[in-house]
């Protein structure tokens, strides 16, 4: 946690440049493919109207937007593991994807289309958040371990209510809705408001940082050392929460980014969390842009969704680390 | 120099009816031993004295202002605690939860300036553990962590130290050498209170004793008036021979 002031920049200036990179890559990439040398010439204004379209109108929008939902979930992820101390929880382990999930379906089952869907996820993410938070509390004694299992008990439930939504479903919606629930960015309209958040919560939580690595020593530590720890606790739920409602209606359900993100940041740069949450906001965006290049260039012109994608490198990438943790 | 006072405090040890009301001063220079039976309420005591706890009636003062007060930021500039039990979540290096200490005293933008970590490195050499500064904190044995948590409250530099068995899973060397870093921290004009079952180290380094009985009864005053075999064999419901060496009184328990 110790760092002069240089270690801090190095590493993130290497995410950023790694970030430019797997943008840049993810705007050349894809069903038709496209040269640095096509780029270049719509950057400057000039290049075929096809080039433009598909550059300014298609590509950029997409990256940005896998990119913003990739930050705002490894964020949402290292803030749940400061608030639970457990290097294990995430915004999905807790049940907020779970209701978020459970609203834009039931928009979707409606037949409600837009910004219902974007309206409904978010209400039902909020609505998780306060359910598992409330009932945690419960009479007062209030543990991350009690956190955790609440967590999963209500994220086991909206499995089942979406299961029942999908049993009963019209045929004809099936499909939408399990994209959805895989998480696809095919759906994401402009990248501006997450992109936006994201940047704005980074700078609210820099100066609230070595709170943060306080509280990751536990709350009385941390009474002891001069933190508020009730109304820094709820502001991490409510941000965490924020966060993910944001990113699940931007590209609905995506798994194992908050998991992993900030778990491998910490085998790498420690735990200070004034380094690790902007690391995990670039890594985590750069991670999400790559996994999405994928899904719309392995069996092109056919596209995957991208939760499928992180799952599948995540599942190994994790099991490996709990493997190797001691 | 700051004075810890308590007005008239219960504290509020669940399932336990009301003791007796704690109206005491620790005057800076003070060392005051906490001795009493497991589950007698210390380490509920230290946390109500610390403000990590309500307490069930009366009032915690630093200086004559209440302690609910002050700010939590000001209150951990001025008293410090030393912890019974610790849990790591994260790995942390032993410097960066020396570091930590520092906390109370940088504002929200600050990093942690070189003087901050000469700090920290003065209190880990002090406590014997600076050659473990680059070792993960779940490495170290139990004594390693307890000095580690001694260091810390040092880096914090209170004016008032609360500590909770201090010498918790240390040598005899090491028990020997915190007592006199916390009677060294009296001499220079700071406020010590601490949590203690070793009656002998109580009175050899503490000049006021609190005795908390099970049933929430208390006394305390100054270490000699305190020091009565009979009021100890009946704290700690166990008979005891005494002796004295090397100047102070010895309780040895009969079998």
């Amino acid at each position: 946690m110790v760092m002069p002031r240089r270690s801090l920049w190095s590493p993130l200036a290497v995410l950023v440049l790694l970030g430019l990179a797997a943008l840049l890559l993810s705007v050349t990439l894809g069903s038709a493919a496209l040269s640095l040398a096509d780029v270049w010439a719509v950057a400057r204004g000039q290049g075929s109207p096809l080039a433009r379209t598909l550059i300014l109108e298609l590509r950029i929008p997409r990256s940005l937007s896998a990119f913003a939902v990739g930050g705002l979930l490894a964020v949402a992820g290292a803030l749940m593991q400061v608030l639970l101390r457990n290097p294990l929880a995430d915004p999905y382990v807790l049940g907020l994807s779970g209701g978020a999930s459970v609203g834009a379906l039931a928009a979707m089952l409606a037949g409600l289309g837009g910004a219902v869907i974007t309206g409904s996820a978010f209400a039902g993410a909020f609505l998780s958040t306060l359910l598992v938070f409330g009932l945690a509390h419960g009479t007062g004694s209030w543990t991350p371990s009690r956190l955790l299992l609440t967590g999963v008990v209500v994220a086991a439930g909206w499995g089942a209510v979406i299961t029942l939504m999908l049993a009963i479903s019209p045929a004809e919606r099936l499909p939408g809705m399990l994209y959805w629930l895989m998480g696809d960015l095919s759906y994401s309209r402009s990248p501006w408001p997450p992109l936006t958040l994201l940047l704005v919560i980074c700078l609210l939580l820099m100066p609230l940082g070595r709170s943060l690595n306080v509280m990751a020593r536990g709350p009385l530590q941390a009474a002891a050392l001069g933190v508020n720890v009730r109304p820094l606790e709820w502001t991490i739920y409510l941000v965490a929460s924020v966060l993910t409602a944001t990113a699940v209606t931007t590209a609905g359900s995506i798994g194992f980014v908050g998991l992993v993100v900030p778990h491998m940041l910490r085998l790498v740069l420690g735990n200070d969390q004034r380094l690790i949450l902007p690391a995990c906001a670039l890594a985590g965006g750069t991670l999400l842009v790559l996994a999405d290049t994928l899904a719309r260039t392995m069996i092109a012109p056919e596209q995957l969704p991208v939760g499928v994608i992180t799952a599948l490198l995540g599942v190994p990438t994790f099991l490996y680390l709990l493997y190797r943790s001691r | 120099m700051n004075r810890l006072e308590t007005r008239r405090l219960v504290i509020d040890v669940p399932g336990r009816r009301d003791g007796r009301a704690l109206t005491l001063s620790v005057e800076p220079g003070q060392v005051w031993g906490v001795l009493g039976p497991n589950g007698a309420g210390k380490t509920t005591l230290l946390h109500t004295l610390a403000g990590l706890r309500g307490a069930r009636a009366g009032q915690v003062l630093i200086d004559g202002r209440p302690l609910a007060a002050l700010g939590r930021r000001q209150v951990a500039r001025t008293l410090g605690l030393v912890f019974q039990d610790r849990h790591d979540g994260f790995p942390a290096t032993v410097r960066e939860t020396a570091l930590i200490g520092r906390h109370p005293w940088l504002s929200a933008w600050q990093m942690e300036s070189g003087e901050d970590l000469r700090l920290a490195e003065a209190a880990l050499q002090r406590l014997d553990v600076a050659h473990l500064a680059e070792r993960l904190v779940s490495t170290l044995s139990g004594g390693e962590r307890q000095r580690l948590a001694i260091a810390t409250v040092l880096t914090q530099a209170p004016q008032i130290w609360l500590a909770d068995e201090p010498t918790n899973h240390l040598d005899l060397h090491h028990q020997s050498a915190v007592m006199a870093l916390l009677a060294e921290q009296a001499d220079e004009g700071r406020a010590v209170m601490m949590c203690l079952h070793d009656l002998n180290l109580a009175a050899r380094w503490c000049d006021h004793l609190l005795l908390l009985y099970p049933d929430g009864e208390a006394c305390w005053g100054p270490a000699r008036d305190m020091l009565v075999p009979a009021a100890l064999e009946r704290l700690y419901g166990q008979r005891l021979a005494t002796a004295e060496i090397d100047g102070a009184p010895v309780f040895v328990p009969v079998r």
